[in-house]
């Protein structure tokens, strides 16, 4: 019998070993098994013209309808630019206690403020963003223990001062829930 | 201040209610929505809220005209208006009419947070009273921080008595004895705790790196600066930031330093406004400073501005009464962390390390302990898990080094000589585990 889990889905050009790697952080923080699966979505339904950017809450409702036994929480990964109406962007959106996530790496990339890009870094900031968006599916609301990755983080540089790891308290928020 | 902070948002439009309900929400604050002034006003009297963001533009009673009746009612409730529309008149009036402040949509989300915060650390001042300041508070957030010991008692007392006033403090400490968790506590334990602790470790950056990284630059300052970037000054506004290894700041940044420390104002690199910005510093140091202001390495007016409350952190080995508890601690974090029941420790591991002097203090012990995690039977951590008997039994300076240089080029070995991730695991930055894989001349195989 297979054992509750997270589905990381990749709805981004992500390379194989990129996932694997955020695979591990996440699997290394939740204790639980984490696997990944590519899936394809027609990204153009969610595109507003207006903003030239993509609606997350109409995309989170629709991964939310995916049901992937035996997996107890998902996310889906992007590389678009997100927004919700009232948010200029946003890096990430879950349903708190819920069961579905969204984050996206547009907005993480070096490149995208023209500085160099860093690949490592890149991927401490995405493991970082999915970890947040996942704490939210099991009930964490944000958290200030300037470490603690439920800290909120609303400019890029802002998630560099975190790190990946729940602090104590979020942590035995979880167990206990 | 007890409980959680309410906010009202008042929006005729599903989208922005719903996106405000779960941003605050997940923030942690009591939540509740209207979709008009008429049904606010119904709400607003039967409970009281401590924010109310409210659209300027709605069907019937407008935002402005729902503004006026709050404040007849008397309430000292913090009102924001929303605009979609940069009226500069409308945004004018409700100020005039005692709006607190007002926003434009759709909100970049650093601003509505810097909104947000700078609300709820008015609603905060205004809720303590004088007594409640001279009280004397317990610490939050020092989970991180073991001990009994009467060395570590006192340094928490220290935390305990300064946390609240915004004084600059210097942390000295050796090696590895845990500055940077302290200035973490006094920052968790302030009022500036809701706002950003900004942390920059000045050895790690060259003198151009650190005043790009401190100041921020605008676009066009160098070649690759294509946009501006904020600077740590200006993030840690309304907050703390925390300049690990101060020693290693160069003369020119000194004078920087000074500067900025005194005035509170800057200006990015290439850029010509002034940015102003409230912090907390808090430094920290495993060299005397004192020493380097008599050999003229240090300047005596920034040693002066910055030394007004001072911390010591005692070395591990003077608080031997802490190993056990520290022990005990690092075992459950590693066991947690891979997945493992927890180990017991054999009462002659423990009296080694309690014999043990520990130049890299608490760190030397935390790699000590997750090393014979991984490396142990899963039951019990021997003396044979330690790395004393093979590696460090002459006590030699250069047998430490030696033991250095095996830990890290294991390390690197496992993990495919993956900087980042070995860095993680041994606790050092990558800048540090460069200068090592220098220093020791290792050489990935590949």
């Amino acid at each position: 019998m297979s054992v509750p889990g997270i589905l990381l889905i990749s709805y981004g050009n992500f390379e194989k070993e990129f996932l694997n790697k955020i695979a591990t952080g996440v699997k290394q923080e939740f204790l639980l098994p984490v696997s990944t699966e590519e899936r394809h979505i027609d990204l153009s339904e969610f595109y507003d013209p207006m903003r030239r950017q993509y609606d997350a809450n109409r995309i989170l409702f629709e991964i939310d309808t995916i049901t992937s036994p035996p997996h107890i929480k998902k996310i889906g990964l992007f590389s678009v630019d997100l927004f919700i109406p009232i948010l200029t962007y946003i890096f990430g959106q879950a349903t708190l206690k819920g069961s579905t996530g969204i984050a996206t790496f547009h907005r993480l990339r070096n490149e995208h403020y023209g500085m160099k890009k860093d690949e490592q870094l890149l991927l401490d900031r995405f493991g970082k963003v999915i970890i947040h968006e996942l704490g939210h599916t099991f009930g964490l609301v944000h958290c200030h223990i300037p470490d603690c990755v439920m800290r909120s983080s609303t400019y890029v540089e802002d998630i560099d001062q975190k790190s990946h790891n729940l602090c104590i308290n979020c942590r035995s928020k979880i167990q206990t829930s | 201040m007890s409980g959680k902070i309410s906010i009202l948002i008042v929006d005729d439009e599903a989208s922005v209610r719903d996106s405000l309900y779960q941003w605050f929400t997940e923030d942690g604050f009591d939540v509740d929505c209207a979709e008009n002034a008429t049904q606010a006003l119904q709400i607003l009297d039967s409970k009281y809220f401590d924010i109310i963001l409210a659209d300027i533009k709605m069907p019937g009673m407008d935002g402005l005209e729902m503004h006026r009746r709050i404040r007849s009612l008397n309430t000292d409730s913090i009102v924001i208006i929303m605009t979609a529309f940069a009226s500069v008149t409308t945004a004018v009036q409700a100020l005039k009419d005692g709006a607190y402040d007002y926003i434009t949509k759709p909100f970049d989300p650093d601003d509505l947070s810097h909104l947000i915060r700078n609300a709820t650390n008015q609603i905060s001042l205004k809720s303590e009273n004088e007594a409640l300041k001279n009280k004397i508070v317990s610490l939050d957030n020092v989970e991180n921080i073991i001990g009994v010991s009467e060395p570590m008692m006192n340094v928490l007392k220290e935390v305990e008595r300064v946390a609240l006033s915004s004084s600059p403090i210097i942390i000295t400490g050796e090696s590895g004895t845990g500055k940077e968790l302290i200035a973490k506590a006094i920052h968790s334990n302030s009022h500036r705790k809701f706002n950003p602790l900004v942390s920059v470790h000045c050895g790690a950056l060259s003198e151009s790196l650190l005043e790009s990284e401190l100041f921020g630059h605008d676009k066009g300052a160098f070649t690759g600066a294509m946009y501006n970037r904020k600077g740590r000054f200006e993030m840690a506004d309304g907050g703390t930031i925390f300049l690990d290894e101060i020693p290693t700041v160069s003369p020119k940044m000194q004078i920087e330093l000074l500067r900025v420390l005194e005035s509170k104002t800057f200006m990015r690199v290439g850029g010509n406004k002034e940015i102003t910005s409230d912090f907390r510093v808090i430094c920290a140091t495993n060299k005397d400073l004192k020493k380097m202001v008599e050999d003229g390495t240090f300047r005596e007016d920034l040693y002066y501005r910055l030394n007004v409350v001072n911390i010591t952190i005692p070395p591990l080995r003077e608080r031997i009464e802490d190993i056990p508890l520290l022990v005990d601690h690092f075992i459950e974090k590693y066991c947690t962390s891979m997945s493992r029941n927890n180990v017991s420790i054999d009462p002659a591991a423990l009296k080694r390390l309690k014999h043990y002097d520990f130049p890299g203090n608490v760190r030397e012990l935390e790699n000590m302990i997750e090393r014979a995690i991984v490396i142990g039977n899963g039951k019990e951590i021997r003396l044979k898990d330690l790395p004393f008997e093979k590696d460090i039994i002459n006590n030699s300076i250069e047998s430490l080094a030696e033991l250095e240089k095996k830990y890290i080029l294991k390390v690197l070995t496992k993990n495919d000589w993956n900087i980042s991730r070995t860095a993680k695991i041994i606790k050092v930055d990558r800048v540090t585990l460069y200068n090592k894989i220098k220093k020791y001349n290792l050489k990935s195989p590949k």
